[in-house]
């Protein structure tokens, strides 16, 4: 029974991992976007609008399987034209992180879109009075004051994206949703409602992981809203 | 390119169609069963009674704090392979449904799309304008009369936003259903093809693109509920 237990804590790495490496990869995304559907150009606007659009209106797992699918059978395609026998095969683990990545880039893009609308506009003119550059500006000005703006909502995305790791179980990551799974299957027969017992744990290790992730974001926001002053109502 | 043709030929054009039913039905029966639940146990949500807003909350907290994907494999795997549920779902009656896989993931998504709805609904009630609710008690309201007469009409309605995110999302987990062997839906057609045909992107975009009509065919229904119910929050023209 522990032995079980044990294996399932392994897939907490994996999942964190996932987790982590995919809020990175969807935060640089995100911000992309946003900038893109703020620029005064219009073909990037056009872009942008296409990117958060299109990959809101379709499932993640229907992006998994397409990306990590279809790129296999393209680098097999590639190695092909080029005379190997068969391309390497694709590591699950980047496929996940950049599939989900990819997916919460487009929910990113509108946090960020939304928290740097929010940032009032004479913030950014005064850093250009004062001769600094439109990145500089934009860096040491309108990022720290948008934060406390984006957090509300890049919460609700990291709590969406995590749970949406279990997916990768479905392409043969062993993270905690698939391990589980597995111990399931193993332990039937020889522990009565296994399959019950290890998702329930499972499940309890994505409740830990929010809720200490909610406690961490909290924080954070205070620190981010040091200094503003809020209506009373 | 030319490959795309394989989509087109008849037996598998028959697959989508098989699975877009599947997935039409998942979607609406979960959504139906979810609203059923939602009313009553929002309705405990909201009660300043403890013992009556503690066992919901606690629902909507775990329901929402763990992936869907894991509800699911808890309910399929789960309670459905349990050894007494099996030996009793060909003569007792609530555990007969547990031998249809269509069931167990329905019953998941049901118990999902409520836990979410309830916050919504639950939020939009603790919502409604103190005014409204002293209107109410001057008028000589019952306490039931003015849940169902006041309150909920105008909660429901402004949930109608919120909820149309949830709709969306519904139609997306439904894609989970595929995981569940046994069951045919619109993700499992396209992933039957690829393992036929060895083929991925023809057959995966197919489906990415039917579910963004019908992502977008949702939004566009909610638009004009939203246009009939919500016309008296609009902001004036003149």
């Amino acid at each position: 029974m522990t032995t079980y237990f044990l294996n399932i804590l392994q897939g907490l790495l994996v999942t964190i991992g996932v987790a982590l490496g995919a809020l990175v990869f969807a935060s640089v995304l995100g911000l992309a976007g946003a900038a893109a559907k703020l620029s005064p150009y219009r073909l990037l606007n056009w872009m942008g609008d296409i990117y958060s659009t299109v990959i809101r209106g379709v499932p993640d797992l229907v992006w998994m399987l397409l990306l990590y699918f279809g790129g296999q059978i393209l680098v097999n395609d590639i190695a092909e034209a080029l005379g190997y026998r068969s391309g390497p095969q694709i590591n699950p683990f980047v496929a996940g992180v950049l599939t989900i990545g990819f997916v919460y880039g487009a929910y990113m893009t509108e946090t960020f879109r939304g928290a740097i609308m929010s940032v009032p506009k004479g913030q950014s003119e005064a850093g250009w009075a004062f001769g600094m550059s439109r990145f500089y500006t934009f860096r040491k000005m309108v990022l720290p004051q948008m934060v406390r703006f984006a957090l509300p909502s890049f919460t609700n995305n990291w709590l969406v994206l995590l749970k949406s790791t279990a997916l990768v179980s479905v392409i043969g990551l062993t993270d905690i949703t698939n391990l589980a799974k597995q111990a399931g299957a193993a332990a039937r027969g020889e522990i009565p409602g296994a399959a019950i017992i290890f998702m329930a744990f499972a499940g309890f290790l994505y409740l830990m992981i929010s809720s200490v992730s909610l406690f961490l974001l909290r924080k954070a926001e205070t620190r981010y809203s040091v200094g503003v002053k809020r209506g009373n109502f | 390119m030319d490959k795309f043709a394989i989509i087109f030929e008849p037996q598998n054009l028959h697959l989508y169609w098989v699975g877009f039913w599947a997935t039409m039905q998942l979607l609406t029966v979960s959504l139906v069963a979810g609203g059923l639940l939602t009313l009553p146990l929002t309705l405990m949500r909201v009660s300043s009674n403890r013992w009556v807003s503690g066992p919901v909350w606690l629902f909507t907290y775990v329901i929402r704090g763990t992936p869907l994907l894991i509800q699911v494999y808890f309910i399929y795997y789960g309670i459905a392979q349990l050894e007494w549920v099996q030996a009793l779902w060909d003569t007792t009656w609530p555990l007969t449904w547990f031998k249809e896989p269509f069931f167990c993931a329905v019953l998941a998504f049901t118990l999902n799309t409520s836990a979410y709805t309830i916050e919504m609904l639950a939020g939009a009630i603790k919502e409604t304008p103190a005014g409204e609710i002293e209107a109410a008690q001057a008028a000589g309201f019952s306490k039931w009369n003015m849940m169902f007469r006041l309150v909920l009409p105008s909660a429901l309605r402004r949930t109608l936003p919120g909820y149309s995110n949830e709709v969306v999302m519904m139609l997306h987990a439904t894609s989970l259903a595929s995981v569940v062997p046994a069951l045919y839906d619109l993700t499992n057609a396209a992933y039957a093809i690829y393992k036929t045909y060895y083929l991925a992107f023809q057959p995966f975009i197919a489906v990415a693109v039917l579910y963004f009509i019908l992502t977008f065919a949702l939004v566009y229904v909610f638009r004009l509920l939203e246009r009939r119910f919500l016309a008296y929050l609009k902001p004036r023209a003149h």
